[in-house]
């Protein structure tokens, strides 16, 4: 490898380790509400919701980043609401690109926490609630240590997927080098170019990530699972 | 139940039919590059009406064919949009030699969806008043390499390249430009003079000093070497009626 395409290389690395991390937390952030209210809701709009939240698994990547980009432009509904406040427009920053992530990763997150709080059930709520706790105690200090492994699942699988995502970014990154050129794209780039020494290192080198993850995944959370039923008849 | 011998001259009957329609016609398996996918739907149409013939069109980016021909893909035919791939084809063995030649030259236009934005001389380059340019990406599109060519010769690239947003190919260029994300974008020709479509926005036809003639040649790959519709397929793309829908699409030849 020439000093050029390290240094591309390095470039698109930090950046898909921001996008991913960023992505990340922020799916945390507003996944959890969402899986707390899906495992816990009797209303009719479960299935709607549940099913919005699905979608990104049925529809191919390409399509979101599509709509995205007629969305977030200047002729769509969102990138013109943001243009008469005065803000720049998505496309082709890394700031779309991980509202594009984010979008693109939400069953990966939700789905694992729903699981995950719909495990623990209502029994250990209730215990904490006759033992005086209020409702945001009861969250804080009952429902999420119980669900430590969905967390766990779903921040791996979060920022895995985003690693993995190529798609979205495709379409409304712009492959700009060391703004939206992220991993998936530049290795797309260098097959497509026929740079097969290079192509084979990240590919090489994603499957060994990919696989290091997704062990570490496995490990972690058998042990978590252990430790979980060891807590459960103790919770606070 | 069928009785065995009215079964057997269905059989018979099937095979007769079989054996005529490919006596007469064939089916030739063909890889199109897609920024010809339009002008080849209409070639095609004249080569079945001409020969009986039915080419079967696989639509696709040169470079993706180039790998899947050399790991067995079996087009007989490759509609190319540079000279370099059949060439190479060739000399890997692949296609037969001597069989490669120029069916349309490229012609690279500055292209915006907004009327008079860009004037006649492309004179809005050197403004600058623009966020984003859209190219193909010029390492894997022969129209992004000629884009970064005239760019070169106009003395812009240093300018303009932070404001660049690259494609994958030709077609997600010209998708940036269609849906306003980016101002103005390079794209060919035959994707914004498109007959019957009434034309959008407003273009400059590049210069063809500034950057080197997009050849796109079309290649008989070993596959076909002894199908006489693949061969018949490229002659036909060298008749009089296909060099019009050629041109009519905004190609030269």
């Amino acid at each position: 490898m020439s000093p050029t395409d390290w240094q591309a290389l390095v470039q698109a690395l930090r950046l898909t380790a921001e996008l991913a991390g960023l992505t990340t937390v922020l799916l945390l952030v507003v996944g959890t509400p969402i899986a707390w209210w899906l495992a816990h809701t009797r209303s009719r709009l479960k299935g709607v919701v549940g099913a919005v939240v699905a979608l990104p698994l049925v529809l191919p990547p390409t399509v979101i980043g599509f709509y995205l980009l007629l969305l977030l432009g200047p002729h769509g509904v969102v990138g013109q609401a943001m243009q008469s406040i005065g803000m720049d427009l998505l496309p082709f920053t890394f700031a779309g690109l991980v509202v594009g992530s984010v979008l693109h990763s939400i069953p990966f997150v939700v789905q694992p926490l729903q699981q995950a709080f719909e495990a623990i059930g209502s029994r250990p709520l209730e215990v904490a609630a006759t033992l005086r706790a209020s409702p945001w105690d009861r969250f804080l200090t009952v429902a999420l240590p119980l669900a430590r492994p969905g967390f766990l699942t779903a921040a791996v699988l979060g920022f895995a997927h985003t690693v993995g995502e190529f798609g979205v970014v495709l379409m409304i990154g712009g492959n700009i080098p060391g703004r939206t050129q992220v991993l998936s794209v530049a290795l797309y780039g260098h097959v497509e170019a026929q740079e097969w020494a290079l192509a084979h290192w990240l590919a090489g080198g994603m499957v060994v990530f990919g696989f290091g993850v997704m062990w570490l995944l496995y490990a972690l959370n058998g042990r978590g699972g252990r430790a979980l039923r060891g807590l459960s008849g103790t919770p606070t | 139940m069928l009785s065995v011998p009215s079964c057997s001259r269905a059989l018979l009957c099937t095979a007769a039919m079989l054996i005529g329609a490919c006596a007469q016609a064939d089916e030739v398996q063909v890889a199109v590059a897609a920024n010809f996918a339009g002008p080849f739907q209409q070639i095609a149409a004249g080569f079945q009406a001409a020969t009986g013939h039915q080419a079967i069109v696989a639509i696709g980016s040169t470079g993706k064919f180039h790998t899947q021909i050399r790991n067995g893909a079996p087009f007989a035919v490759l509609i190319a949009a540079d000279d370099e791939t059949p060439a190479k084809l060739i000399n890997e063995g692949l296609a037969v030699k001597g069989s490669s030649f120029t069916y349309a030259v490229g012609k690279l236009v500055l292209w915006s969806a907004r009327a008079a934005y860009v004037d006649p001389k492309g004179e809005v380059l050197k403004k600058g008043d623009f966020q984003h340019l859209a190219v193909a990406n010029p390492r894997l599109a022969p129209y992004g390499a000629a884009a970064m060519e005239a760019l070169g010769k106009l003395g812009l690239s240093d300018n303009l390249a932070p404001r660049i947003v690259q494609g994958e190919n030709i077609a997600q260029a010209q998708q940036f430009v269609a849906t306003g994300n980016a101002e103005l974008g390079f794209v060919a020709l035959s994707q914004v003079a498109v007959p019957g479509k009434p034309q959008l926005g407003s273009f400059w036809l590049v210069p063809t000093d500034l950057y080197t003639p997009i050849r796109q040649n079309a290649v008989l790959l070993k596959t076909g070497a002894n199908q006489a519709a693949a061969q018949a397929l490229l002659k036909h793309l060298q008749s009089d009626a296909a060099k019009a829908v050629i041109q009519a699409w905004g190609y030269g030849l």
